[in-house]
Protein backbone atom coordinates (compact mmCIF):
# COMPACT_ATOMS: atom_id res chain seq x y z
CA UNK A 1 0.00 0.00 0.00
CA UNK A 2 1.14 3.53 -0.63
CA UNK A 3 2.72 5.21 2.32
CA UNK A 4 0.25 8.08 2.22
CA UNK A 5 -2.70 5.76 2.59
CA UNK A 6 -1.23 4.41 5.80
CA UNK A 7 -0.71 7.80 7.36
CA UNK A 8 -2.74 8.83 10.37
CA UNK A 9 -2.55 11.87 12.60
CA UNK A 10 -1.16 12.02 16.09
CA UNK A 11 -4.68 12.27 17.43
CA UNK A 12 -5.32 8.76 16.15
CA UNK A 13 -2.92 7.53 18.82
CA UNK A 14 -4.53 9.59 21.58
CA UNK A 15 -6.03 6.48 23.19
CA UNK A 16 -2.69 4.73 23.47
CA UNK A 17 -1.03 7.91 24.78
CA UNK A 18 -3.87 8.33 27.25
CA UNK A 19 -3.11 4.93 28.77
CA UNK A 20 0.32 6.25 29.64
CA UNK A 21 -0.09 9.93 30.49
CA UNK A 22 -2.50 11.70 32.80
CA UNK A 23 -2.40 14.82 30.64
CA UNK A 24 -3.90 15.13 27.17
CA UNK A 25 -0.75 14.51 25.17
CA UNK A 26 -2.03 15.23 21.66
CA UNK A 27 -2.35 18.93 22.52
CA UNK A 28 1.24 19.07 23.83
CA UNK A 29 3.78 20.74 21.54
CA UNK A 30 6.88 18.74 20.63
CA UNK A 31 10.09 20.08 19.11
CA UNK A 32 11.63 17.75 16.54
CA UNK A 33 15.25 17.01 17.39
CA UNK A 34 16.17 16.65 13.72
CA UNK A 35 14.84 19.89 12.24
CA UNK A 36 13.87 21.97 15.27
CA UNK A 37 10.29 22.55 14.15
CA UNK A 38 7.64 22.62 16.87
CA UNK A 39 4.15 21.21 16.43
CA UNK A 40 1.35 19.58 18.37
CA UNK A 41 1.70 15.82 18.90
CA UNK A 42 -1.79 15.53 17.41
CA UNK A 43 -0.49 17.02 14.18
CA UNK A 44 2.42 14.61 13.79
CA UNK A 45 2.18 11.91 11.15
CA UNK A 46 1.42 8.60 12.76
CA UNK A 47 1.94 5.12 11.41
CA UNK A 48 0.62 2.20 13.36
CA UNK A 49 -2.38 1.08 15.30
CA UNK A 50 -3.53 -0.39 18.56
CA UNK A 51 -0.28 -2.22 19.21
CA UNK A 52 1.91 0.79 18.77
CA UNK A 53 2.58 3.91 16.82
CA UNK A 54 5.49 5.71 15.21
CA UNK A 55 5.18 9.49 15.31
CA UNK A 56 6.99 11.38 12.58
CA UNK A 57 7.65 15.10 12.33
CA UNK A 58 5.09 16.69 9.98
CA UNK A 59 7.85 18.92 8.57
CA UNK A 60 10.90 16.70 8.05
CA UNK A 61 9.47 13.20 8.58
CA UNK A 62 12.06 12.24 11.21
CA UNK A 63 10.83 9.84 13.90
CA UNK A 64 10.05 11.80 17.06
CA UNK A 65 8.35 9.14 19.20
CA UNK A 66 8.03 5.38 19.18
CA UNK A 67 5.20 4.07 21.30
CA UNK A 68 4.87 0.31 21.48
CA UNK A 69 2.71 -2.02 23.52
CA UNK A 70 4.82 -5.00 24.63
CA UNK A 71 4.20 -7.93 26.93
CA UNK A 72 6.07 -5.99 29.63
CA UNK A 73 4.12 -2.76 29.20
CA UNK A 74 3.94 0.32 27.05
CA UNK A 75 7.33 1.47 25.80
CA UNK A 76 7.77 5.18 25.08
CA UNK A 77 10.92 6.14 23.17
CA UNK A 78 11.11 9.89 22.63
CA UNK A 79 14.72 10.34 21.60
CA UNK A 80 13.65 12.19 18.45
CA UNK A 81 11.95 14.87 20.49
CA UNK A 82 14.07 17.70 21.83
CA UNK A 83 11.46 19.29 24.06
CA UNK A 84 7.81 18.90 25.00
CA UNK A 85 5.65 21.81 26.12
CA UNK A 86 2.36 21.19 27.90
CA UNK A 87 -0.04 24.11 28.34
CA UNK A 88 -0.73 24.56 32.04
CA UNK A 89 -4.49 24.48 31.56
CA UNK A 90 -4.28 20.91 30.32
CA UNK A 91 -1.58 19.77 32.76
CA UNK B 1 12.67 -5.82 41.24
CA UNK B 2 9.08 -5.42 40.19
CA UNK B 3 8.06 -3.44 37.16
CA UNK B 4 6.20 -0.21 37.71
CA UNK B 5 2.55 -0.22 36.90
CA UNK B 6 0.50 2.87 36.26
CA UNK B 7 -3.20 3.34 36.86
CA UNK B 8 -4.86 4.75 33.77
CA UNK B 9 -6.43 8.21 34.09
CA UNK B 10 -10.21 7.98 34.62
CA UNK B 11 -11.08 9.00 31.06
CA UNK B 12 -9.03 6.06 29.82
CA UNK B 13 -10.82 3.45 31.87
CA UNK B 14 -13.24 1.23 30.03
CA UNK B 15 -16.85 1.49 31.06
CA UNK B 16 -20.11 0.08 29.80
CA UNK B 17 -22.22 1.99 27.30
CA UNK B 18 -25.83 1.00 26.70
CA UNK B 19 -27.50 1.80 23.39
CA UNK B 20 -30.58 3.89 24.18
CA UNK B 21 -31.62 4.74 20.62
CA UNK B 22 -30.57 4.18 17.04
CA UNK B 23 -30.98 6.76 14.27
CA UNK B 24 -30.49 5.86 10.62
CA UNK B 25 -28.77 8.80 8.92
CA UNK B 26 -28.17 7.30 5.47
CA UNK B 27 -28.34 3.73 4.14
CA UNK B 28 -24.79 3.13 5.40
CA UNK B 29 -24.56 5.43 8.36
CA UNK B 30 -26.23 5.27 11.72
CA UNK B 31 -26.07 7.24 14.95
CA UNK B 32 -26.13 5.55 18.32
CA UNK B 33 -27.41 7.41 21.35
CA UNK B 34 -25.52 6.00 24.31
CA UNK B 35 -26.04 5.90 28.03
CA UNK B 36 -22.68 6.05 29.76
CA UNK B 37 -23.20 6.45 33.52
CA UNK B 38 -19.82 8.00 34.32
CA UNK B 39 -19.47 10.15 31.20
CA UNK B 40 -17.15 13.03 32.17
CA UNK B 41 -18.22 15.36 29.34
CA UNK B 42 -16.31 16.20 26.19
CA UNK B 43 -15.30 18.90 23.73
CA UNK B 44 -16.40 19.09 20.11
CA UNK B 45 -14.06 17.10 17.88
CA UNK B 46 -13.04 14.45 20.39
CA UNK B 47 -13.51 10.74 19.87
CA UNK B 48 -14.14 7.58 21.87
CA UNK B 49 -12.73 4.10 21.65
CA UNK B 50 -15.31 1.32 21.44
CA UNK B 51 -14.32 -2.26 22.23
CA UNK B 52 -16.32 -5.35 21.38
CA UNK B 53 -15.63 -8.73 22.94
CA UNK B 54 -16.83 -11.88 21.21
CA UNK B 55 -18.16 -14.96 23.00
CA UNK B 56 -14.78 -16.57 22.41
CA UNK B 57 -13.03 -13.65 24.10
CA UNK B 58 -11.75 -12.14 20.85
CA UNK B 59 -11.59 -8.37 21.13
CA UNK B 60 -11.72 -5.66 18.50
CA UNK B 61 -11.39 -1.96 19.16
CA UNK B 62 -12.00 1.12 17.00
CA UNK B 63 -12.09 4.88 17.43
CA UNK B 64 -15.26 6.78 16.56
CA UNK B 65 -15.88 10.51 16.57
CA UNK B 66 -18.43 11.94 18.94
CA UNK B 67 -21.28 13.54 16.97
CA UNK B 68 -23.15 15.24 19.79
CA UNK B 69 -22.40 18.68 21.20
CA UNK B 70 -21.00 18.87 24.72
CA UNK B 71 -24.13 20.82 25.68
CA UNK B 72 -26.52 18.15 24.39
CA UNK B 73 -28.11 15.89 27.00
CA UNK B 74 -27.23 12.73 25.09
CA UNK B 75 -23.92 11.28 23.95
CA UNK B 76 -24.06 10.23 20.30
CA UNK B 77 -21.58 8.58 17.97
CA UNK B 78 -22.19 8.28 14.24
CA UNK B 79 -20.78 5.26 12.46
CA UNK B 80 -20.38 4.35 8.81
CA UNK B 81 -20.61 0.69 7.91
CA UNK B 82 -17.42 -0.65 6.33
CA UNK B 83 -18.51 -3.94 4.76
CA UNK B 84 -15.37 -5.92 5.53
CA UNK B 85 -14.79 -4.20 8.87
CA UNK B 86 -14.67 -6.03 12.19
CA UNK B 87 -16.62 -3.58 14.30
CA UNK B 88 -18.67 -1.22 12.15
CA UNK B 89 -20.98 -3.85 10.58
CA UNK B 90 -22.24 -4.60 14.08
CA UNK B 91 -22.41 -0.99 15.27
CA UNK B 92 -23.88 0.42 12.06
CA UNK B 93 -26.22 -2.41 11.12
CA UNK B 94 -26.92 -5.13 13.69
CA UNK B 95 -26.83 -3.23 16.95
CA UNK B 96 -30.10 -3.01 18.88
CA UNK B 97 -31.47 -0.79 21.59
CA UNK B 98 -30.35 -2.18 24.93
CA UNK B 99 -27.10 -3.65 23.61
CA UNK B 100 -24.04 -2.99 25.73
CA UNK B 101 -20.38 -2.64 24.88
CA UNK B 102 -17.24 -1.08 26.31
CA UNK B 103 -16.33 2.54 25.72
CA UNK B 104 -13.58 4.90 26.90
CA UNK B 105 -13.06 8.58 26.42
CA UNK B 106 -13.32 11.34 25.55
CA UNK B 107 -10.00 11.09 23.74
CA UNK B 108 -7.94 13.67 21.90
CA UNK B 109 -7.28 17.32 22.64
CA UNK B 110 -5.89 18.42 19.29
CA UNK B 111 -8.71 18.21 16.75
CA UNK B 112 -11.01 20.23 18.97
CA UNK B 113 -12.92 23.48 18.56
CA UNK B 114 -14.69 25.36 21.30
CA UNK B 115 -16.53 28.64 20.73
CA UNK B 116 -14.06 30.78 22.75
CA UNK B 117 -11.33 29.86 20.23
CA UNK B 118 -13.26 32.00 17.72
CA UNK B 119 -12.84 31.91 14.00
CA UNK B 120 -13.54 32.25 11.25
CA UNK B 121 -14.10 28.52 11.21
CA UNK B 122 -13.39 26.66 7.97
CA UNK B 123 -14.54 23.04 8.03
CA UNK B 124 -13.89 20.50 5.30
CA UNK B 125 -15.48 17.06 5.41
CA UNK B 126 -15.31 14.00 3.21
CA UNK B 127 -18.17 11.54 3.76
CA UNK B 128 -18.44 10.50 7.39
CA UNK B 129 -15.59 12.92 8.15
CA UNK B 130 -18.49 15.26 8.85
CA UNK B 131 -19.04 13.63 12.26
CA UNK B 132 -16.53 15.51 14.47
CA UNK B 133 -17.24 18.69 12.49
CA UNK B 134 -20.96 18.21 13.17
CA UNK B 135 -20.18 18.16 16.88
CA UNK B 136 -18.48 21.55 16.36
CA UNK B 137 -21.47 22.94 14.42
CA UNK B 138 -23.93 21.65 17.02
CA UNK B 139 -21.80 23.14 19.78
CA UNK B 140 -21.63 26.43 17.88
CA UNK B 141 -25.42 26.51 17.53
CA UNK B 142 -26.15 25.52 21.14
CA UNK B 143 -23.93 28.25 22.59
CA UNK B 144 -25.35 30.81 20.11
CA UNK B 145 -21.94 31.47 18.62
CA UNK B 146 -21.97 33.79 15.60
CA UNK B 147 -18.48 32.74 14.52
CA UNK B 148 -18.36 33.06 10.72
CA UNK B 149 -18.23 29.47 9.55
CA UNK B 150 -17.97 27.70 6.23
CA UNK B 151 -18.48 23.97 5.80
CA UNK B 152 -17.47 22.29 2.55
CA UNK B 153 -18.92 18.81 2.63
CA UNK B 154 -18.07 16.26 -0.04
CA UNK B 155 -20.37 13.24 -0.47
CA UNK B 156 -20.83 10.71 -3.24
CA UNK B 157 -24.51 11.37 -3.89
CA UNK B 158 -27.41 13.36 -2.49
CA UNK B 159 -28.84 10.47 -0.46
CA UNK B 160 -25.42 9.90 1.07
CA UNK B 161 -25.14 13.37 2.59
CA UNK B 162 -24.93 12.67 6.31
CA UNK B 163 -26.92 15.13 8.49
CA UNK B 164 -28.36 16.76 5.34
CA UNK B 165 -31.60 17.99 6.92
CA UNK B 166 -29.97 19.22 10.10
CA UNK B 167 -27.25 21.05 8.16
CA UNK B 168 -29.96 22.71 6.09
CA UNK B 169 -31.76 23.85 9.25
CA UNK B 170 -28.55 25.16 10.80
CA UNK B 171 -27.64 27.06 7.63
CA UNK B 172 -31.02 28.83 7.45
CA UNK B 173 -30.56 30.39 10.90
CA UNK B 174 -28.52 33.17 9.26
CA UNK B 175 -26.08 33.21 12.15
CA UNK B 176 -22.96 33.20 10.01
CA UNK B 177 -22.91 29.56 8.88
CA UNK B 178 -22.57 28.69 5.20
CA UNK B 179 -22.83 25.07 4.04
CA UNK B 180 -21.57 24.07 0.61
CA UNK B 181 -22.15 20.52 -0.62
CA UNK B 182 -20.27 18.89 -3.43
CA UNK B 183 -21.39 15.53 -4.87
CA UNK B 184 -18.62 13.55 -6.50
CA UNK B 185 -20.48 10.73 -8.23
CA UNK B 186 -24.17 11.47 -8.78
CA UNK B 187 -25.97 14.80 -8.76
CA UNK B 188 -29.75 15.16 -8.75
CA UNK B 189 -31.41 17.09 -11.57
CA UNK B 190 -31.13 20.82 -10.95
CA UNK B 191 -28.31 20.38 -8.39
CA UNK B 192 -26.76 23.75 -7.64
CA UNK B 193 -23.87 22.67 -5.44
CA UNK B 194 -20.49 21.31 -6.44
CA UNK B 195 -20.22 18.31 -8.76
CA UNK B 196 -16.62 17.18 -8.28
CA UNK B 197 -14.03 16.38 -5.66
CA UNK B 198 -12.73 19.18 -3.47
CA UNK B 199 -9.94 20.77 -5.50
CA UNK B 200 -7.81 23.89 -5.70
CA UNK B 201 -10.38 25.85 -7.74
CA UNK B 202 -13.09 25.07 -5.18
CA UNK B 203 -10.92 25.98 -2.20
CA UNK B 204 -9.79 29.18 -3.91
CA UNK B 205 -13.22 30.11 -5.24
CA UNK B 206 -15.40 29.62 -2.18
CA UNK B 207 -12.92 28.94 0.64
CA UNK B 208 -12.13 31.44 3.37
CA UNK B 209 -9.01 33.32 2.21
CA UNK B 210 -5.73 33.06 4.16
CA UNK B 211 -5.85 36.78 4.99
CA UNK B 212 -8.79 36.06 7.31
CA UNK B 213 -6.69 33.47 9.19
CA UNK B 214 -9.46 30.92 9.60
CA UNK B 215 -9.13 27.94 11.92
CA UNK B 216 -9.28 24.97 9.56
CA UNK B 217 -10.44 21.45 10.43
CA UNK B 218 -10.30 18.76 7.77
CA UNK B 219 -11.66 15.26 8.35
CA UNK B 220 -12.23 12.42 5.93
CA UNK B 221 -10.46 9.73 3.95
CA UNK B 222 -6.69 10.15 3.95
CA UNK B 223 -6.35 11.18 0.25
CA UNK B 224 -8.96 13.94 0.64
CA UNK B 225 -7.35 15.20 3.83
CA UNK B 226 -3.83 15.14 2.38
CA UNK B 227 -4.93 16.94 -0.75
CA UNK B 228 -7.01 19.64 0.95
CA UNK B 229 -4.34 20.29 3.60
CA UNK B 230 -1.62 20.58 0.98
CA UNK B 231 -3.62 22.96 -1.21
CA UNK B 232 -4.60 25.17 1.73
CA UNK B 233 -1.01 25.30 2.90
CA UNK B 234 0.13 26.26 -0.62
CA UNK B 235 -2.54 28.96 -0.75
CA UNK B 236 -0.84 30.54 2.27
CA UNK B 237 -2.80 29.32 5.27
CA UNK B 238 -0.69 29.03 8.42
CA UNK B 239 0.15 25.31 8.91
CA UNK B 240 -0.53 25.66 12.64
CA UNK B 241 -4.14 26.63 11.89
CA UNK B 242 -4.77 23.58 9.69
CA UNK B 243 -5.83 20.59 11.77
CA UNK B 244 -6.45 17.25 10.18
CA UNK B 245 -8.01 13.95 11.11
CA UNK B 246 -7.42 11.15 8.64
CA UNK B 247 -9.48 7.99 8.67
CA UNK B 248 -6.55 5.97 7.37
CA UNK B 249 -6.85 2.46 5.99
CA UNK B 250 -8.00 0.59 9.06
CA UNK B 251 -11.49 1.94 9.61
CA UNK B 252 -14.21 -0.52 10.19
Amino acid sequence: MERDALTLDGNAAAGLLGELFAIEMTAAVATCDACGTSGAIGGARVYGGEMGAIFRCATCDAVIVRLVRTSRGISFDARGMRCLVVAEASA
Amino acid sequence: MTSASVAAPPRMQWQIATVRAVVDETPRVRSLILDVPEWPGHRAGQHVDIRLTGEDGYRAQRSYSIASAPEAPDLAVTIERIDDGEVSPYLAANVQVGDRFEIRGPIGGYFVWTAPLGGPLFLIAGGSGIVPLMAMLRHRALVDSKTPTLLIHSSRGFEEIIFRNELERLATKEDGLTVYHTLTRRQPVGWSGGARRIDRDMLTGIGIPPAMTPRIYICGPTPLVESAARILSELGHEPGLIKTERFGPTGG
